[in-house]
């Protein structure tokens, strides 16, 4: 029995995130999300079809505004998202430690983990320009240059154990370079994703830079794959599944999407990803211009 | 002067600032005195003496030296990269926190415009340490090896033109290749490397990573000429880049060095005009001139010369000289007595040796180090004032009628920092960039700066890259 004294606690209303704005689905849908233990904890939206284009056009909005950023500009709000991470540092170890049951302790070092990543990511908007493009010295008077751009909209399904180690480490890698991306968080741990939403509201991030679908990768995932205005997918979120991520292949294959394919198995996010998750996404564009009076 | 205008004086407040009485020096995480003679630190603009300044001795700069060993050996080169990134951007966060006191401290101390200190040092300082902050744990893919490593300890001495942001540009990509540092400001402008001293500590620095060395000339030798020192990197006058090249031979230390320039700023006939003189303007009259790579010789295309500076003077003459803290100052005071001296002999010389001199017409204050926007005509390469660095105000004009004439009169001259180059035709900015022996090639703009850009010298300019990913190796083995 409560006593009669005791405060009742305000429960979260757990919502999309699509273009800066936090909506619930427009089609009503909600699902249970349970702790590691099975116990109720809250309602999830669940995001449909129509939520996933509302999100693709927030994203493709806010394409030429992020893009146009300056690398140094875009560096600082990265840091700043770490920034606002670490002080809402317990929150987080509370929302992964109930969905992935981890002791306060190793979700702790995931926390601590994902905002690391951050801060490395970060880094990484002046730099990767730097690594990954160069001059080229044609046999000729041209100057000749080779710069990275960002390939556009990039569908993401966000990895289904790691819910925000994971997530961070797909989502990270594709907006610091100029992308904008509409993710699918993990279907049964989808809480903590919800919470780096706020932060990414709070953090100087533009609306539309980063849209959060709650759901299902298999519904909402086809419809990404689908469609026309997404220039790439990332398909971490369907690890393990070939047969789920092969018709996600073939359905890309229409606007010849860039595919990040998914892996057998869900990576050691602990582990230094390397470029590739940037790379992935990420055009070269090459100038000639000739050199003479 | 008559002028459409008057500008009401608009002085930003010097209230930020809280100048102590007296400053130590900076040693392992604590402010010590110093066992040389103590020396004054001065406003530029007005003499005023703003603080007594410790002078470190050989016995200090040891214990300096020492510190930064004793940290490097048991604290800095035993964190991993990413930890050290996150002390970087600590001080980047800080310095933009603090940014106006910053700004207005640096103009007091330099006599540079608080417009400049507050629009383009303070904000490119930030710039640099957040920049390479980031680098700290990629130093794998920079390109300088699959295992780079630490110097150890990097011995840096720093001139007075831009003293803040000389101090980021050394130390910021130092820390991040997990070296530790001892830096000595110039003599006439201590007053920010000790203010990003308590910077340091606000950030919770481990003690001895950054330490802090004030004094003249002595005490430079005395940090150089330290067998304890892994790395020397100065940034100054050619002459005493040589005597630091001479006094590191037969050692093991790496060298970077930063020195003087004559820049050749070419102005062809298609030129956009206009913006082609605020380019030369800013190009010689930043900072009054005390630029290593100011676009002190310009070159323009003999058909367009008499109208180019009739416009140019036109521009100088709107240029407003005075108080550094006011916000509406173009030109502030030239950095030391020593410094304006050395200006007006040259500038003499070129008077005794046939140029043509033109000063804008101002009234200079009574109080403090000035000097007038001048430029000289009639200038022969064989003048003094073409071939020597003035460092201040002075523009030494020259012409030229082909391409192949401005190149060569442009890299006819012993430096070799930057140069500028004004034309639409893009195929001849390319031509001259490439012909062009400088480190750094502006077109159609002139005097920019990102922590992403590597700047350094060709030939007598000095030798190593700051800035960029260039700008790690010389902080790496």
């Amino acid at each position: 029995m409560t006593p009669s004294n005791a405060r009742i606690d305000v429960r979260k209303t757990y919502k999309l995130y699509i273009g800066g704005a936090f909506p619930r689905s427009e089609s009503g849908y909600s699902y249970e999300v349970l702790d590691s233990k099975g116990k109720f904890v809250a309602n999830a939206a669940l995001a449909s079809r129509k939520d996933a284009r509302d999100a693709v056009t927030a994203a493709r909005k806010a394409f030429g505004g992020w893009s146009g950023r300056t690398a140094y500009n875009r560096a600082q709000i990265l840091y700043r998202i770490a920034e606002v991470m670490e002080d809402r540092r317990p929150q987080f170890v509370q929302a992964v430690s109930q969905s992935e049951g981890l002791s306060a302790a190793k979700a702790g070092g995931v926390v601590d983990e994902a905002i690391d990543r951050l801060v490395w990511y970060a880094g990484w908007a002046d730099k990767i320009t730097q690594v990954v493009g160069n001059a080229n010295p044609v046999a000729g008077p041209y100057f000749n240059l080779s710069t990275p751009e960002p390939t556009g909209v990039v569908a993401v399904l966000a990895p289904q154990a790691s819910s925000l180690l994971g997530l961070v480490s797909v989502v990270a890698p594709v907006i610091v370079t100029g992308n904008t991306t509409v993710v699918v968080s993990s279907y049964d741990r989808p809480l903590p994703a919800v919470t780096f939403a706020e932060v990414l509201a709070t953090s100087d991030v533009p609306g539309g830079v980063v849209n959060l679908l709650t759901g299902s990768a298999a519904t909402v995932g086809p419809w990404l794959a689908a469609h026309m205005d997404v220039n790439a997918i990332d398909l971490t979120g369907v690890a393990g599944d070939t047969a789920l991520a092969t018709d996600l292949e073939v359905a890309a294959a229409d606007n010849l999407k860039r595919v990040r394919r998914a892996p057998a198995a869900e990576p050691d996010w602990s582990l230094d990803q390397g470029l590739e998750p940037m790379t992935a996404f990420l055009e070269t564009k090459t100038v000639w211009h000739p050199i003479g009076v | 002067m008559p002028s459409p205008f008057e500008y009401a004086p608009a002085p930003e407040s010097r209230a930020v600032v809280d100048i102590k009485p007296s400053y130590g020096l900076f040693i392992n995480g604590e402010f010590v005195d110093g066992h040389g003679a103590s020396f004054k630190t001065i406003s530029p603009a007005t003499e005023e003496v703003l603080a007594e300044i410790a002078e470190a001795d050989e016995a200090d700069v040891d214990a300096a030296v020492r510190a930064a060993r004793t940290a490097y050996d048991k604290v800095w080169s035993r964190l991993p990269g990413r930890e050290r990134a996150k002390y970087l951007y600590r001080i980047a966060r800080i310095i933009q926190e603090r940014s106006r006191e910053l700004a207005v401290l640096e103009s007091l101390d330099n006599g540079k415009p608080i417009k400049e200190s507050r629009d383009v040092d303070v904000p490119i300082v930030a710039a640099h340490f957040f920049y390479y902050a980031g680098w700290a744990d990629k130093l794998e893919y920079a390109g300088h090896g699959a295992d780079p490593r630490a110097l150890g300890v990097a011995a840096q001495v720093i001139p007075w033109n831009f003293p803040l942001l000389m101090l980021a540009w050394k130390i910021a990509p130092a820390l991040a290749c997990g070296n530790t540092v001892v830096l000595k400001p110039a003599e006439t402008t201590p007053l920010t490397a000790l203010l990003f001293a308590e910077i340091c500590q606000q950030a919770d620095l481990p003690p001895g990573v950054v330490n802090i060395v004030t004094g003249a000339g002595g005490t430079g030798q005395a940090l150089v000429g330290h067998p304890g020192v892994d790395k020397v990197a100065f940034t100054g006058s050619t002459a005493v880049g040589k005597a630091i090249a001479r006094s590191v031979a037969g050692t093991s230390k790496r060298v970077t060095l930063e020195l003087g320039g004559k820049a050749a700023n070419i102005v062809f006939d298609d030129a956009p005009i206009d913006q082609a003189v605020e380019g030369i303007v800013d190009g010689i009259f930043f900072n009054q001139g005390h630029v290593c790579c100011a676009g002190s010789r310009l070159l323009v295309q003999e058909s367009i010369a008499e109208d180019l500076l009739e416009r140019l003077k036109a521009r100088m003459s709107t240029l407003r000289m005075g108080d550094p803290l006011d916000k509406n100052t173009d030109i502030g005071a030239i950095n030391s007595g020593e410094q304006l001296k050395r200006i007006r002999e040259l500038s003499e010389v070129g008077d005794a040796e046939g140029a043509e001199r033109w000063e804008v017409a101002c009234e200079l204050p009574t109080k403090g180090f000035w000097f007038p926007p001048t430029l000289f005509t009639g200038v022969s390469q064989a003048h003094r004032i073409a071939r020597e660095e003035i460092f201040g105000p002075v523009l030494s004009v020259l012409t030229f009628r082909t391409p192949a004439e401005a190149l060569e009169k442009a890299n006819n001259t012993p430096y070799g920092l930057s140069a500028g180059v004004w034309t639409e035709k893009g195929s001849l900015i390319l031509k001259m960039a490439s012909s062009l022996r400088a480190g750094v090639v502006w077109a159609n703009t002139f005097n920019k700066f990102d922590p992403t850009s590597p700047f350094g010298g060709y030939k007598e300019s000095g030798y190593g890259r700051e800035g960029g990913r260039h700008g790690l190796e010389a902080y790496l083995k």
